[in-house]
């Protein structure tokens, strides 16, 4: 019942937050100067010209008008037309949308993975050089941020040590039998190992980039909750069943600590998507991140305002997903 | 155990230490930026394009650090940019200091609507991705200095204020507090005497962080040429084209990338280090 | 013969001073033996020593722990694990914290049953609801699919005996397993260990303040002084003539052994310099 009443109240505060979001960038954008429609026609084009188009996309109307004009469309799911590549906005973001998704999935994983056994590599080795080792490269891999980290890469692994791509989503000279634009699940759905492979290797760089600050801030508090567990009665009491301390912390430790870990990882998720429109850029990756700040450089209203949702709605969802999941994993919320 | 926590405890102090160092040595060379640089940073010299550093073969000693694809001096270009890293970082972090602590304050102590309206603020600026909301800011108001920082304040003041807001009312709640009011202070003078100087040393560990971010947001808006003007010379700015020319001329992105790794891993660094000096529990 | 046998046992806490000083004690198969001492006078160590969970802080610098004959201090540590596992299991103080909030009470019954001494999980969840019904919980189906914060203090208390019995171990280290519950349960638990003890046949360490509880359960008692046995009786004995000045003091405090009316009688403190002296120099 409780649980409920909290689901609700949620929703409704995402309602009207996606609708600040909507707002702002729509006054926001429409403060530019110079025409966008003038912008993209030929330099001879006439007044007459650029007056007939900027009417055709509405945008002779007043700003409150062209809100409701908007608002309604999107809400029938129109988001209008691109004016530079003249397709629907919902179909070109939802084009780009499964690169961005993959990329991000991807590096959360990486992030989970790599930050889990840095946290639970020094609750086993607590108290030791290892521990303290763990912890600088944690410190560091906090104070920089993706960006950087892309760049390092970059010239490590791309440059140095050529052995992984630093441009694009596809090696493009490769036959694509996709129907879907989720490359890497369908390679692996439809077994081409040989595809997934070639995705991975142009994903790999960009996904750890985003991966490193994520994973050393799974790391830190997975291993300072991790830690206080390891002093309670039943994880003490479990060590004189005959279990190994490996064991201990995997199955008595882990499950408690695991809670407050969560909760942030998916706050911190959300940031990880946001990075991945510079990243997206840095490693000429195409995803919604890189076309929107193609968007933007060519001041393409209705795209930039499709995209911006769009992230808006991911975020907020992630957030609202993570309170639902943690309100079902923690038996004491569960039961009241 | 006491050894131990001892051995931390130093190598954080010199990591901070460290950090403060490379801080001091940025502000000299942008002071002296003049006297300190080689050549004009905007100086173009097309024969000399793409001279590698000093120690590889056909350096040109006059270029210690090599010059990119327009002939320019790498290192002057890193020493000029030093200035306009260092001012974006001072003046747009104070600035966005003092807009998100204030808004917090004022949320987290008097509550009521304010709190009601600055809370849906922060809301909506965290469904927000903040690369592409600094980048359409820029795209709106035009590159530029001035730009960069308003960007800057317009985006950031929500780290400002979501952690001071909580600390606000965390404080308001405390028993001197309620013996100020007592007292017979005012609601403001409890404020600005009782609430402020509490949460002050998070205010300084949060300006400090923040420096490091406004130098990565200034060098990321230089590296979508958003940010001043091509041809200024700005770490970011040399990071967008070294990256272009990354086979070519390594050099051309790898000496900022390092200074740039450096500053805001220094800004970084300060900023944890101050937090676990001002931390009792870890005092 | 004697199934633990504890000798001449040093421990300190690391680049600090003593905590256990030569203590020897012996719990023979099927005993009960109280362990009294003060607070903070390593009672508690003495058990951990034995399960091998000492805190990190604290190091043993001499003595053997034999179980069953073997020194447990000798063996590699996978070996000793395995060894106490199987044959040991503990009583903790505090039923509260003593479950793991996040799983369900039939697997943290279960789990060590099937993970540790290889039973099949059918036999382990038979096991587990014929012992509920002997530590007289109702309802044991529910129970075990239930969460530790959905029970009582004094059913969790239940629950951590079942689950120490479980694998008919030979030894039962408790630590005093009823100071952590409401006074009208205490007597119900103690009971019910007793009762327990009595059935399986279980040696049994038990680690209390309450001389009174030691008169009913025990059969042997060692009180312990900082770090350091000062004596080491059967029961029946220390309450008609206890051999150190300690002891006769402690018992002295104690109302119920003592004249009603003359209360509550502190320890004197001549007898603690006494017995501070001669712990210092032996
Ligand atoms: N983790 C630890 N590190 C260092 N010293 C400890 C640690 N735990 C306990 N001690 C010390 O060991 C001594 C013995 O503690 P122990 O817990 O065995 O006492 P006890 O006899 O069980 O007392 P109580 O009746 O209060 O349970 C105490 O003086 C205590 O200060
Ligand atoms: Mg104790």
């Amino acid at each position: 019942m409780a649980l409920l009443q909290t689901l609700i109240l949620r929703v409704i505060t995402t309602a009207v937050t996606l609708l600040g979001v909507a707002v702002i960038v729509f006054f926001v954008i429409r403060v530019v100067p110079g025409n966008p429609i003038a912008m993209m026609l030929p330099p001879g084009a006439t007044a007459e010209d650029i007056a007939n188009l900027t009417a055709i996309y509405g945008l002779d109307k007043s700003i409150p008008q062209q809100f409701f004009i908007w608002g309604t469309g999107v809400l029938g799911g129109d988001f209008g037309t691109s004016i530079t590549l003249k397709q629907p906005v919902l179909e070109l973001v939802l084009g780009r949308l499964p690169a961005t998704l993959e990329l991000s999935v991807l590096a959360l994983v990486m992030a989970i993975v790599i930050g889990g056994a840095a946290a639970l590599t020094g609750t086993r080795l607590r108290e030791t050089r290892v521990e303290g080792g763990i912890d600088v490269a944690q410190g560091m891999a906090l104070s920089v941020p993706d960006f950087l980290w892309g760049l390092v890469l970059i010239l490590v692994f791309g440059v140095l040590v050529p052995v992984f791509q630093i441009s694009g989503r596809v090696t493009p000279s490769l036959q694509l039998p996709f129907v879907s634009d989720f490359y890497l699940v369908e390679s692996l759905l439809r077994l081409r190992f040989d595809l997934s492979l070639d995705l991975l290797s142009h994903m790999l760089l960009p996904a750890l980039a985003l991966a490193i600050p994520l994973a050393a801030i799974i790391g830190q508090l997975l291993k300072q909750s991790l830690k206080e567990t390891m002093h309670l009665d039943y994880v003490t009491l479990a060590r004189t069943q005959g279990y190994s301390e490996a064991k201990v912390i995997w199955s008595q430790a882990l499950p408690n600590a695991i809670l407050p870990t969560l909760t942030l990882v998916g706050v911190q998720f959300t940031f990880l998507i946001g990075g991945t429109v510079i990243i997206e850029r840095l490693f000429s990756y195409e995803g919604l991140g890189n076309m929107a700040i193609d968007a933007v450089i060519n001041r393409d209203l209705p795209l930039i305002q499709g995209i911006v949702i769009l992230f808006a709605v991911i975020f907020t969802g992630v957030n609202l997903l993570v309170d639902l999941t943690y309100a079902a994993l923690n038996p004491r919320l569960r039961h009241g | 155990m006491a050894e131990g926590r001892f051995q931390v405890r130093r190598r954080a102090g010199v990591r901070l230490w460290l950090s403060a160092a490379w801080l001091i040595v940025l502000v000299i060379v942008a002071l002296f930026a003049p006297y300190l640089a080689p050549k004009d940073p905007l100086e173009q010299d097309l024969f000399a394009g793409r001279l590698p550093p000093f120690w590889m073969q056909g350096a040109d000693a006059a270029f210690l650090l090599g010059t990119d694809s327009l002939g320019r001096d790498v290192l002057s270009r890193i020493i000029f940019g030093t200035r306009i890293a260092l001012t974006v970082a001072v003046i747009s972090a104070s600035l966005t200091c003092l807009v998100g602590a204030a808004l917090g304050l004022l949320a987290g102590f008097y509550r009521g609507w304010v709190d009601v309206v600055v809370s849906r603020f922060i809301d909506i600026w965290m469904a927000f991705p903040p690369v592409l909301f600094s980048i359409l800011l820029i795209a709106v108001i035009g590159p530029g200095l001035f730009s960069i920082i308003l960007a800057i304040v317009v985006i950031d003041w929500t780290r400002f204020a979501r952690v001071i807001r909580a600390e606000a009312m965390t404080q308001s709640a405390m028993d001197y507090v309620a013996s100020a009011r007592v007292a017979g202070r005012g609601r403001f003078g409890i404020l600005l005497r009782e609430i402020l100087p509490n949460v002050l040393p998070i205010i300084v560990v949060l300006l400090t962080l923040e420096m490091g971010i406004a130098v990565i947001v200034e060098a990321i808006l230089s590296f979508v040429n958003l940010s001043i003007s091509t041809d200024d010379p700005t770490w970011g700015g040399m990071i967008s084209e070294g990256r272009t020319s990354i086979h070519q001329a390594w050099w051309v992105l790898v000496f900022p990338l390092i200074t740039l790794f450096l500053t805001v891993l220094s800004f970084s660094q300060l900023g944890e280090g101050l937090k676990n000096r001002f931390d009792p529990v870890l005092r | 013969m004697s199934f633990l046998s504890v000798r001449n046992l040093s421990a300190r806490v690391k680049g600090g001073g003593p905590l256990l000083r030569d203590v020897s004690l012996d719990v023979a198969v099927g005993e009960v033996r109280g362990l009294v001492g003060e607070s903070g006078a390593g009672k508690s160590m003495i058990g951990k020593a034995v399960l091998g969970i000492l805190p990190k802080a604290v190091e043993i610098t001499s003595g053997q722990i034999m179980l069953d004959g073997v020194d447990l201090l000798a063996l590699p540590p996978a070996q000793r694990r395995i060894k106490v596992g199987a044959t040991c299991a503990l009583i903790p103080q505090d039923p509260l914290t003593a479950l793991n909030p996040s799983r369900r009470i039939g697997v943290q019954i279960t789990d060590r049953l099937v993970d540790i001494l290889g039973w099949t999980r059918q036999r382990a969840e038979e096991r587990a609801l014929a012992l509920l019904g002997e530590v007289q919980i109702t309802e044991p189906t529910r129970v075990l699919r239930q969460y530790p914060h959905e029970l009582s203090g004094g059913m969790r208390q239940r629950i951590l005996i079942a689950s120490a019995f479980a694998a008919e171990p030979k030894l039962i280290v408790a630590d005093e397993p009823t100071t952590a519950l409401d006074v009208t349960v205490q007597k119900q638990i103690l009971k019910l260990i007793a009762a327990l003890q009595v059935r399986h046949g279980t040696a049994l360490l038990f680690v209390t303040h309450d001389l009174g509880v030691v008169s009913k359960v025990c059969q042997k008692l060692s009180v312990l002084y900082a770090g350091k046995v000062v004596e080491d009786s059967a029961v029946a004995d220390f309450f008609r003539a206890p051999k150190h000045p300690y002891s006769a003091a402690l018992l002295a405090a104690t109302p119920k052994y003592t004249d009603p009316l003359a209360g509550l009688q502190p320890v004197p403190e001549a007898v603690i310099a006494a017995v501070r002296a001669e712990v210092a120099h032996g």
